[in-house]
């Protein structure tokens, strides 16, 4: 017998009592965990094949099956954690590099839970957003140096016009975009879910570095493009496609690493898509290779405001690193109309799990330092900062708008809305809720229609909270939050931490 | 029970068979619907074997689709049904068996293009076949399909149910 030094991860608890043997757990599990013996007319599981996607478990009639995360298999060692034992006798098996999906899972600090969010009492009144108006649209691009106004009539009644010539803007109905995702990474279902949703409540999906695929091509008034090392997909119709386009530099679960998808997953719609032939790998390089400092990535977005006509904004996407704040304002001064800022938490569909869990930092501190920065060269109106890396609910929104950005990217909440279970196993492609899969019999379990009606109710639900936590501290429009840190407190930090951040601690007063 | 304006404006069930994942869930809900206790761990312990399901999963590698009684509305299995057992309602257009009628000739079962009548051998020689759960808003297996793969609507006879697919549109059958 072969020696395995691993044990199960997860237990499949299977309560006989209720166990009706209807067999939907085995046709449901993509890993064949579960095998039907019938001549016993029993299931038996295996759970070392077990990732904890809870598919079975949530589609199980009879309330038969729990999957419980198994904590104590090693002796309990401070320093030599189960996951450390785990990857090292993976390794010592396959000499390879541990892959992993989804965002950094580590116990850093979540600023977002030592961060505090005011409201009004006595001195100034809150707001109720159900029986007052409540602006929540926000835009993204480049805003003017010295707006000039003209004065035609009477101010008060609409007599006053613009001169300037605004430039290019994505106008969103509520301040959260999705995150850029490719079909590749994703399955086309899910692709449309996100475009479908975007469209419908006026907000923009971004399509990762994939290329666009033709079926999409109809929610172009709501997509922004992405140019990245591998340029795949990209030639002049698919930059006409996109409201924006955006340069990918980096990626926060990922920052300096490139991308490979195998040739095995560049079947035939995908080659389409990112204009490759069929069965060859699709690498994405670390680096562009025609951008090695800030000069060049100015020539890469004038080239691409020029091929677009001046028409829409284009912005850098980077990962949150130690010296984001003087890389930010490089981006911005090489002409972004955005920078999308990408933290040390944000999800990817395939990276080393060492990159993923120990490179870049958290974007709260991120976002604070590039907005500081900014600010203090006066630049600030030059840009939108998209803040993305883990946005898990309302109160994070608020929290990063308060701290300085225009907007945010949510992916991983999105998928989470789709499905997902965070079993962080994107990269092996048989993601049993057919989001993460290219597989046919895996990509139909995602009806479209399904999930776009989820994520269009979550952002429903979120704009209608954040209405709510504005509406507390007496404001009534989104862009009089925007770096309005004085509404924040941390609890819990250090001086450096709310210096860093530019906030009091709670209990402290003006 | 609902409202059943006649067979023309008859709600119906209809496939989407792209998002089919064959889990098998309507054909459990089915037999769980036709069982004696209506409660599903109960009616598969005592009554697994007797219950047959009325809606069938067709597999071809990973295409899938339920399929059950199409309630046709020239119905070939009521003029094929020697003792008038199986019948369809004028006022709801649902086609029904009465087991008490049925004397196990099965040449619906030979007659119907459809192939989702089945012998039910258990108890009577009966035909057994969907009967829309009609004392349900929503048929059962409609109600419990995960992926809403079956759809319970009204046909329009002008405008033919568009349903999206990969290659563009297609009729629901």
């Amino acid at each position: 017998m072969a020696l395995k030094l691993n044990q199960p991860e997860f237990e499949i608890e299977r309560d006989t009592d209720k166990c009706i043997s209807c067999q939907v757990c085995v046709r449901q599990c993509s890993n064949d965990v579960h095998e039907y013996d019938s001549e016993q007319d029993v299931i038996y599981s295996d759970s070392i094949k077990c990732v904890g996607c809870h598919r079975c478990e949530s589609l199980c009639p009879a309330g038969a099956l729990k999957i419980k995360e198994v904590k104590s298999q090693f002796r309990t060692n401070y320093n030599w954690t189960a996951e450390h034992l785990r990857n090292i006798y993976k390794q010592a098996d396959s000499g390879g590099v541990i892959l992993t999906g989804m965002g950094c899972d580590k116990p850093y600090a979540v600023y977002w839970d030592r961060i505090l969010f005011n409201a009004s009492q006595v001195t100034n009144p809150p707001i109720d957003p159900l029986r007052e108006p409540m602006e929540i649209k926000t835009f993204i691009g480049r805003k003017p140096d010295n707006p000039v106004f003209e004065i035609t009539g009477d101010p008060c009644a609409r007599g006053v016009k613009l001169k300037t010539e605004l430039y290019p803007q994505l106008e969103l109905s509520t301040p959260i975009m999705f995150s850029a995702m490719s079909y590749g990474s994703i399955s086309l279902n899910a692709c449309k879910s996100l475009a479908a949703a975007a469209s419908e409540f006026g907000t923009y999906y971004n399509t990762g570095e994939g290329g666009l695929h033709k079926d999409l091509y109809k929610y172009s008034m709501n997509t922004i493009v992405q140019v990245a090392s591998g340029r795949f997909g990209v030639d002049v119709d698919y930059l006409e496609k996109g409201s924006a386009v955006e340069i990918k530099i980096g990626q926060g679960a990922k920052p300096g690493i490139g991308g490979h998808l195998p040739g095995e997953k560049v079947t035939g719609d995908i080659s389409d898509t990112r204009m490759i032939p069929e069965g060859t790998d699709a690498i994405s390089p670390a680096p562009h290779h025609d951008i090695y400092s800030i000069e060049d990535l100015a020539q890469l977005i004038y080239a691409l405001k020029e091929a677009t006509d001046w028409s829409k904004p284009v912005g850098v996407k980077v990962s949150a690193v130690h010296n984001i704040a003087p890389i930010a304002s490089g981006i911005v001064r090489a002409g972004a109309d955005f920078v999308s800022i990408d933290g040390l938490r944000g999800g990817t569909g395939a990276a080393p799990q060492v990159i993923r869990d120990n490179v870049g930092i958290p974007i709260e501190l991120a976002i604070a330092s590039v907005d500081d920065r900014l600010r203090e060269e006066g630049i600030r109106h030059r840009a939108s900062i998209i803040a993305a890396g883990s946005i898990r609910s309302s109160a994070d929104i608020v929290k990063a708008i308060a701290l300085g950005a225009d907007a945010v990217y949510i992916g991983t909440a999105a998928l989470v809305a789709m499905g997902c279970h965070l079993c962080q196993k994107c990269y092996t492609g048989k993601c049993n809720w057919g989001i993460a899969t290219q597989d046919p019999y895996l990509t139909r379990r995602l009806n479209p229609e399904i999930g776009t009606r989820r994520l269009l109710n979550l952002l429903k639900g979120w704009s209608l909270e954040i209405k709510e936590m504005l509406g507390g501290v007496g404001i009534n429009a989104i862009e009089s939050l925007k770096g309005n840190r004085e509404h924040l407190r941390g609890v819990g930090l250090s001086e450096k931490e709310l210096a860093i951040l530019g906030i009091k601690h709670a209990g402290e007063a003006w | 029970m609902r409202e059943r304006p006649g067979d023309n404006k008859m709600k119906k069930i209809y496939i989407q068979e792209e998002y089919c994942i064959g889990c098998r869930l309507c054909e459990i809900y089915c037999q769980v619907k036709h069982s004696k206790s209506k409660k599903i761990i109960k009616a598969f312990r005592e009554e697994k074997h007797d219950i047959l399901s009325r809606v069938l999963v067709e597999e071809i590698g990973y295409n899938s689709f339920a399929i059950q009684c199409r309630h046709c509305e020239d119905a070939p299995c009521v003029d094929a049904c020697i003792s008038g057992a199986m019948q369809k309602n004028k006022n709801t257009g649902v086609v029904i068996c009465d087991g008490d009628k049925c004397v196990g000739c099965w040449s619906c079962i030979m007659v119907c293009p459809y192939g989702v009548i089945r012998r039910d051998v258990s108890s009577r020689k009966v035909a057994s076949k969907c009967d829309l759960c009609v004392d349900e808003d929503i048929p059962e297996c409609v109600k419990n399909c995960p992926n809403e793969a079956l759809k319970f609507v009204e046909k329009d006879k002008n405008k033919e149910i568009q349903v999206k697919t990969k290659d563009g549109s297609q009729k629901l059958h």
